[in-house]
């Protein structure tokens, strides 16, 4: 099957889904991302690889975490970066999507970096572009690569082989590209035990399918896990009664520390944020010795890195 | 494309041979607070077993340089790049820059640009084991085992053996040219 993300050497030439990727390029972006977290300790945190390229950074939806990192990643890269914040521009006046992204690749655009919330909205762009590379940076409920991969790269870091790892998701899986993104990373890494806990109303239904274990019950969702990763209760994504209260969601799902004891001793605790303080998460463990919720998000900027300079080394190897 | 096949020499120097003179005009020349800093691959292992031999104070530095390279629009980020590490101070230190094999002096070039990233050093020198000529740029050895003469094009590469002896030999791609010819 053609995978739109590739191009006709197998090469990386947008990044819009895990799913469908080869192993040998996801470990290949964890691996040049571990050569861009040693940058960190220089004088200079700069490489010269996106000299001279324009990096559009194109927000269709509010994020801060998310776009300040691709913009540190791209600066650390020495491209030029452009932020758009779409929401409160052309768009709004009625301009279509590919209409605004013609207009762009016309200023000589390089690369994009698109969050929409509307699921494969970056797909539409890529398959529009001829010479562009795309990477998403989270559409609808679809998906989040590139969060996904720097939740892998932190599990790595910490854990060295996903061989022997019982991974446990907790919360609102539904609305959660994050945890679509990670699923399918830990898949194809060879993550034997991927657990979805959370309430029935908040986990999709057929999830099964994509070879993780559901648990509707908390404890025995997290008992003995090597890694625990709390999503985000995502408000502005409910519609309809899918749950009695934030509290009440604490009561039975909150991440609380007599809860993490039964996790096994040294498992890390993730969050992909912004933190829900006292709804998903405690504030005793999220500021705890177990969590990595915070270099998460440093390793976020050395993986981001990594795809954007292996994105751009695939330009013109596709064309020769 | 009907180029035709370059000549390969019927034998290729001894590394080890090489290797000990570098050593002998390193000795007496190096100081011990001179930082080293290898070149992966073979710049690295070399520099590994100079480090030793020449008893250097500060601990051995490596740099990858992949991030560095003039022809990463042709050719991208090559796979399983390996962290860079420079574990001394590189502001104001004489720094021996070590590479197996000095041929158009690219990753050299490459190598410098990345070492000025964590400092200004004094000075680099050049420490190479063996030069094949077909400079692009104007870069050349302060110290060098001795000169190999390869066609261009062909592939030269450094290897060594689990007790960490040193050989030069042909790459693999050779033969793929001959498949193609």
């Amino acid at each position: 099957m053609n995978n739109p993300q590739l191009n006709d050497r197998g090469g990386l030439r947008h990044l819009l889904t895990i799913e469908g990727l080869p192993r040998e390029i996801l470990v290949n972006i964890l691996d040049t991302a571990r050569s861009f977290v040693s940058l960190s300790g220089r004088e200079v945190k700069k490489v010269p690889l996106l000299r001279g390229k324009s990096v559009f950074n194109l927000f269709f939806e509010p994020s801060t975490r998310t776009r300040t990192t691709f913009e540190i990643a791209a600066k650390r890269l020495s491209a030029d970066v452009i932020n758009l914040n779409v929401q409160s521009s052309s768009q709004t006046k009625g301009e279509t999507l590919l209409d605004t992204i013609d207009n762009l690749a016309a200023m000589h655009a390089d690369m994009f970096v698109v969050r929409h919330s509307q699921s494969g909205a970056p797909h539409l762009i890529a398959r529009h572009l001829t010479r562009q590379n795309v990477v998403n940076a989270g559409d609808g409920r679809h998906a989040h690569p590139t969060q996904g991969l720097l939740d892998a790269y932190t599990i790595r870091h910490h854990k060295k082989d996903f061989s022997k790892l019982s991974v446990a998701i907790v919360g609102d899986v539904l609305h959660s590209r994050v945890a679509r993104s990670l699923i399918h990373v830990l898949n194809i890494l060879g993550t034997p035990d991927v657990r979805a806990v959370g309430p029935r109303t908040l986990l999709p239904t057929e999830i099964e399918r994509l070879g993780v274990r559901v648990y509707t019950d908390m404890a025995a969702g997290i008992r003995d896990c090597d890694v625990v990763v709390t999503l985000r209760l995502q408000n502005e994504r409910m519609q309809g009664p899918l749950l009695p209260s934030p509290q009440e969601y604490f009561k039975s799902y909150g991440l609380t520390p007599e809860r993490l004891a039964l996790a096994k001793k040294d498992a890390i605790v993730m969050h992909p944020g912004p933190l829900n303080r006292g709804v998903e998460i405690d504030s005793a463990v999220a500021d705890g010795p177990q969590s990595v919720i915070l270099q998460q998000v440093t390793f976020g900027i050395a993986v981001r890195m990594a795809v954007m300079a292996i994105l751009a080394g695939q330009g013109k190897a596709g064309a020769a | 494309m009907n180029t035709p096949l370059p000549e390969y020499p019927d034998a290729l120097p001894e590394a080890e041979a090489l290797f000990e003179e570098l050593l002998r005009q390193l000795k007496p020349r190096v100081s011990h607070a001179a930082g080293m800093v290898g070149i992966v691959t073979g710049g690295a292992w070399l520099a590994e077993r100079l480090h030793a031999a020449l008893g250097l104070r500060a601990p051995l530095g490596v740099l990858d340089a992949s991030f560095y390279r003039d022809d990463f629009v042709e050719k991208g980020i090559k796979p399983h790049t390996s962290p860079s590490q420079v574990p001394f101070e590189v502001q104001g230190r004489e720094i021996l820059l070590v590479d197996d094999i000095l041929y158009t002096g690219r990753t050299v070039r490459a190598a410098m640009n990345e070492l000025f990233d964590y400092g200004r050093p004094a000075r680099i020198d050049l420490v190479v084991l063996a030069d094949r000529g077909g400079r692009e740029l104007p870069i050349e050895p302060v110290y060098c085992g001795g000169k190999v003469n390869v066609p261009k094009g062909a592939i030269l590469m450094l290897e060594r053996d689990p007790s960490n002896a040193f050989s030069l030999r042909f790459s693999a791609a050779r033969r793929e040219r001959k498949a193609q010819a």
